[in-house]
């Protein structure tokens, strides 16, 4: 990094990069409690639900939100929309999420915990 | 009519799009259940076309009720027949409701868990992906290193942080602008700074959940307090079980130098800084600065008489800094923002925010970042959401080995570092420790000093041995044996202990013995003259085992007691053998009419 200009580039960039992103987007929590918590076959699952429905859909991990009790914490976020997050999610919810929400757009509401708007 | 035999129709779509959604496993399922329950003969499943519904499939629909259970797995098979079928319950879990629209969610600031925080250090955690340093970036990240190394000298750094009013999160609360100007005045062509993620307290997991969530946050405040004291090298001192903390960490290293924001000559102002992590192996002692120094050159982890201070005389006898995971987390925040935002949260002799590690019996165990200064019912009732089982409160740990309980009446003292001192406990790193009235505050006492006794290093002879035999006492007043004289000279014990040893895990060892002295000396006083133990856990004091008239001879207590000690016949009141029975409560907990007591 030679400059703050270049750092202020790069940020607006990436910036852009996630604004206009037009995929659905679905982050795991991935810190100690998460993992502890089962997300590492959270993951899996919802890898191979991706692949067998042959979508078109980001994965990402994030850290710990602080509410170890409630992990592991998957997190939906459609193009245009709020990020959703669901909490205390198993391998045999991972279908409903990704029918439900991600491919039809309805939140599936006994395991919604909150919204984020950013 | 034959149909009018039949209590129950179940409608089963297998319209295409239910096919494939799984309604044939559904079926199969279905029939398997019902005729293992033998209702085959008494339900009819028909399959049917498309309901329309498809979104929502595989999807059935039981008449007479009319209700429709959807999105439905094989699993969920079991509850139908069971549930619906013989026990008449309609299954609201499975009914179909109108799907939430984003509206109808709550946002994050409105769940009670988050109303009353404030995330600070935590900002990032569970938002950015830890892994992408571009992630942090794009929040602002390494903006504050930027304008510091191009637009600021070392001085003017280090005033804005001692106006902001930073105190140290580790445990001491040290003002940290301070400890930065101490070290700049030091002379010397080499000095280090480093970061203290020792993390010992039993329970305490925030600066974990810190370097895994958002690791470049406590890199940058690394540079930055680098630049501020003239260091060009940087240890972080992470403990080898925190393998994860490590992996990111080391991840983020890797980036940031890819990007040159660590390495030489950084945002072309001639200033060059490098990083390490050094693995340490777990002792709750090496997270004392003088010990972790030592750790950090290979020797022992044990303390040294200070001073010299590590400003003066650190690592490698070099003038070095060093600070904890969450003080480095602050410190991009009060660049950006300014002194004057940040000393603005909190109260004054305490700004900005704390995280607290929650856990104990509550209902809600997490992180929470709190402005300083909310009391500590906030924190149990709004944030932890209160005691789980509805049980009453009875006491806060606060502070881990070296800090203290508060009990109820003290629920209302605001949570900053002054008044904690004057409670008698300490903030300490950040662990709470909630308890509901079955607790035993002796045990409490007994259970920190056990684990302080056998972390105490052995170097001084205070610690060492005035830690063991106040630990004995303790032990003997749980097992029954308590003395007149204990409470006195476990007072006088303390007071040595604290007085006389050379680093702070000696020096404050006694605390959890003096709070619970302090607020709970009945309970010491129950156990050594009335040998009872009020909250109902030091086995010793609670009497014998006998089971009462209530119980209806079920035999459950004579499978499950290990030792074999309870006797009787099938359907009458069964008896424990006292000289076999070894007071472990396993037939209490088994016992369906809670007809085992302690007399
Ligand atoms: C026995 C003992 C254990 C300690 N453990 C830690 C620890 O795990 N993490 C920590 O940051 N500070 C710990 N400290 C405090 C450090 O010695 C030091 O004060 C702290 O790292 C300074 O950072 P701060 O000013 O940012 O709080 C411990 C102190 C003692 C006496």
């Amino acid at each position: 990094m030679e400059s703050l200009a270049e750092l202020r580039e790069l940020k607006e960039e990436v910036k852009d990069q996630q604004a206009d992103g037009d995929k659905p987007e679905i982050i795991i929590g991935m810190g100690t409690c998460g993992i502890a918590a089962g997300a590492r076959k959270v993951l899996k699952e919802i890898l191979n639900e991706i692949d067998k429905r042959e979508l078109d859909v980001t994965v990402n991990q994030t850290g710990c939100i602080a509410m170890c009790e409630k992990e592991p914490l998957v997190d939906v976020r459609l193009p245009g929309k709020s990020r959703i997050t669901y909490g205390n999610v198993g391998i045999d919810n991972i279908s409903k999420i990704i029918v439900g929400h991600v491919v039809n757009g309805n939140i599936v509401n006994e395991l919604a915990i909150a919204k984020l708007n950013d | 009519m034959e149909e009018s035999t039949y209590r129950s129709h179940l409608l089963i779509c297998c319209g295409t799009d239910c096919v494939s959604s799984g309604c044939e496993e559904i079926k199969s399922a279905l029939e398997e259940e019902l005729a293992n329950n033998d209702l085959a003969d008494e339900v009819k499943v028909i399959e049917t076309g498309c309901h329309g519904f498809c979104e929502k499939g595989p999807v059935i629909i039981a008449y007479p009720e009319g209700v429709c259970y959807c999105e439905l797995e094989p699993f969920d098979m079991a509850v139908i027949v069971k549930e619906h079928i013989l026990n008449g319950r309609i299954i609201d879990e499975l009914l179909y409701q109108e799907p939430l629209t984003e509206e109808s969610i709550s946002s994050y600031k409105e769940l009670d868990f988050y109303s009353k925080q404030q995330r600070i250090a935590l900002a990032n955690c569970g938002y950015i992906d830890p892994e992408e340093i571009d992630d942090y970036i794009a929040n602002d990240g390494y903006e504050a290193l930027g304008r510091v190394l191009t637009e600021m000298t070392s001085q003017e750094v280090i005033e804005e942080v001692k106006d902001a009013g930073l105190r140290g999160r580790g445990g001491g609360g040290f003002p940290t602008g301070l400890k930065w100007q101490f070290a700049h005045d030091a002379e010397s062509d080499k000095k280090y700074i480093i970061c203290n993620a020792d993390e010992g307290d039993p329970g305490a997991f925030m600066d974990r959940s810190l370097l895994e969530g958002d690791p470049h946050r406590i890199i940058e405040g690394m540079i930055i307090g680098g630049y501020a004291i003239g260091a060009d090298e940087g240890y972080i001192y992470v403990r080898a079980e925190y393998p994860l903390a490590i992996e990111r960490l080391q991840k983020a290293i890797d980036q940031a130098e890819e990007y040159g924001l660590l390495g030489e000559d950084i945002f072309s102002s001639s200033f060059d800084f490098k990083l390490q992590i050094k693995e340490g192996a777990g002792a709750f002692v090496c997270g004392e600065e003088t010990a972790l120094m030592a750790s950090i050159e290979g020797k022992r982890g044990m303390p040294n008489p200070r001073p010299p201070y590590p400003a003066q005389k650190g690592l490698w006898g070099q003038p070095s800094n060093i600070n904890n995971v969450e003080t480095y987390a602050n410190i991009p925040y009060i660049m950006l923002n300014g002194a004057e935002d940040f000393s603005s949260i909190g109260t004054e002799g305490s700004a900005g925010t704390k995280v607290f590690a929650l856990t104990g019996n509550i209902n809600n165990t997490g992180l929470a970042e709190v402005p300083m200064g909310i009391t500590m019912r906030e924190i149990i009732y709004d944030v932890a959401g209160g005691i789980s089982d509805g049980k009453e409160f009875k006491a806060v740990q606060i502070g881990g080995p070296s800090g203290g309980c508060l009990p109820k009446d003290k629920l209302d003292l605001p949570v900053d570092y002054d008044s904690l001192i004057d409670a008698g406990v300490m903030m300490g790193s950040g662990g709470l420790v909630v308890m509901d009235e079955d607790i035993c505050m002796v045990d409490v006492a007994r259970f920190f000093l056990d684990f302080t006794q056998s972390e105490s290093c052995g170097k001084c002879t205070p610690c060492r041995e005035g830690t063991k035999r106040m630990l004995e006492i303790l032990e003997r007043i749980t097992f029954g044996e308590g003395e007149e004289g204990d409470i006195e000279l476990l007072k006088e014990l303390s007071q040595n202990i604290k007085d006389t040893s050379l680093c702070g895990l000696g020096q404050t060892a006694p605390n959890p013995v003096l709070s619970t002295l302090e607020y709970f000396e009945d309970e010491y006083k129950a156990h050594i003259y009335e040998q009872t133990c009020p909250g109902g856990i030091c086995q010793n004091l609670l009497g014998d085992y006998i089971i009462n008239q209530d119980c209806i001879g079920c035999t459950t207590c004579i499978d499950t007691c290990p030792v074999d000690a309870v006797t009787g016949e099938k359907g009458e009141v069964h008896e424990i053998a006292l000289d076999l029975c070894i007071a472990c409560g396993t037939c209490v907990d088994d016992c369906p009419v809670d007809a085992i007591v302690q007399e």
